[in-house]
């Protein structure tokens, strides 16, 4: 991208962030409403594994939400949300990767 | 001498490859980093609640309540901050600070809330062997087979919890800073002694109080070498801190406590 390109964009960028009062309201509800059904399900009596995905798909909306709206990412330049969100999301695939079926060994096969 | 010389060159710099100022930038570095060290910890606490067979899940229809108030706190704070960095913005300095104030106290909130929490359940026995014993107080005898049997459930659960709620009590410090400048270092200090009092010797908040103290001085040699008036890039820069350590909590809030709870 050209600089006066990446100028434009930055400028664009600072106007969308700080407007939209009523969209800040919208998005703390969502995330109230969304801690509320994770409190009711906790009383539902699921199969630990089902809850568990459950909760964390409502964890990673709440999370995408915070940092889309509240951190501003939503209207940052995409060499920025691409490069953040990537490093970040590639280091927890590896910490995955590397732990559980660890984990999992350990409660199958015993601590050898 | 070299400033002059400096200012005579037309602008040489490229415009930021991220667009947007290096403030920023280096927050959002600062962030990765520490969503890195988080990651390991709910790693850790995943990885040993999944080896281990017999996980407790100790906490009560009170501790949920109490998470779930402390949930809606930080919530809460995040829109009002959010709101002051919007009034930042719009160059509103009285606006600003009280939003900033808003969400201190929603912080505050939370770390009263999480302290009371943490006192109650060491009363109770789940505790860790760095942690005095508390006098004349009954442990309850489910929280003391828990620290026997599962040690791990203790350490894993004041290791995760501590460290964010270290980051909380220092984010409100942060926006302490940001909100009343010099003025906020005697507020602090005064804030330090009376946690120090007013918590007894056994407690680990008593000694946790200390934070206050070294906090107050880091700050005060800070603003004694560099006093400045924030601006709204600090502010929004100091809102991102304040959005990730809620951002944590959404993860530590179900994993932790609501995977734990006591279904009667």
């Amino acid at each position: 991208m050209e600089p006066d390109q990446i100028a434009i964009a930055e400028r664009v960028a600072e106007q969308h962030r700080h407007h939209k009062k009523a969209l800040f309201f919208w998005v703390w509800g969502a995330l109230l409403v969304m801690t509320a059904i994770e409190v009711y399900l906790t009383y539902q009596n699921m199969e630990p594994v089902k809850m568990l995905t459950i909760l964390m798909g409502l964890s990673l909306i709440k999370a995408a939400l915070i940092i889309g709206f509240f951190m501003h990412l939503k209207y940052e330049v995409s060499r920025m949300k691409w490069l953040t969100m990537c490093s970040v999301i590639a280091c927890l695939i590896l910490m995955t990767i590397f732990f559980f079926p660890d984990a999992r060994r350990i409660i199958e096969l015993g601590v050898k | 001498m070299a400033d002059s010389a400096l200012h005579d060159i037309p602008s040489v710099y490229e415009p930021s490859l991220f667009g947007t100022y290096s403030k920023k930038i280096g927050m959002w570095l600062f962030l990765l980093s520490d969503s890195l060290t988080f990651g390991a910890l709910l790693y850790a606490y995943s990885y040993g609640r999944i080896s281990t067979a017999n996980w407790p899940t100790p906490f009560h229809s009170e501790s949920i309540v109490n998470a779930t108030i402390m949930t809606a706190f930080l919530l809460t704070s995040s829109l009002t901050m959010v709101l002051a960095v919007r009034a930042s913005v719009g160059h509103n300095a009285k606006a600003q600070t009280l939003w900033l104030l808003a969400t201190m106290a929603c912080g505050a909130g939370f770390i009263i809330l999480h302290g009371r929490e943490w006192s109650n359940l060491i009363a109770e026995g789940l505790t860790l062997p760095m942690f005095p014993k508390v006098p004349g107080h009954e442990a309850a005898s489910e929280f003391v087979n828990v620290s026997q049997t599962v040690p791990q459930f203790a350490s894993t659960f004041f290791t995760l919890t501590g460290m964010h709620m270290l980051h909380v009590t220092l984010g409100v410090i942060y926006l302490g800073v940001v909100a009343l400048r010099r003025k906020f270092i005697p507020i602090l200090l005064m804030l330090w002694l009376v946690a120090w009092l007013a918590t007894p010797a056994y407690s680990p908040f008593h000694y946790g109080a200390h934070v206050l103290l070294i906090a107050a001085i880091v700050c005060g040699i800070i603003l004694w070498l560099k006093p400045k008036v924030y601006d709204s890039s600090d502010v929004e820069v100091a809102g991102l801190y304040w959005h990730f350590v809620d951002l944590v909590w959404m993860f530590i809030f179900p994993l932790v406590y609501l995977m734990s709870a006591k279904i009667l």
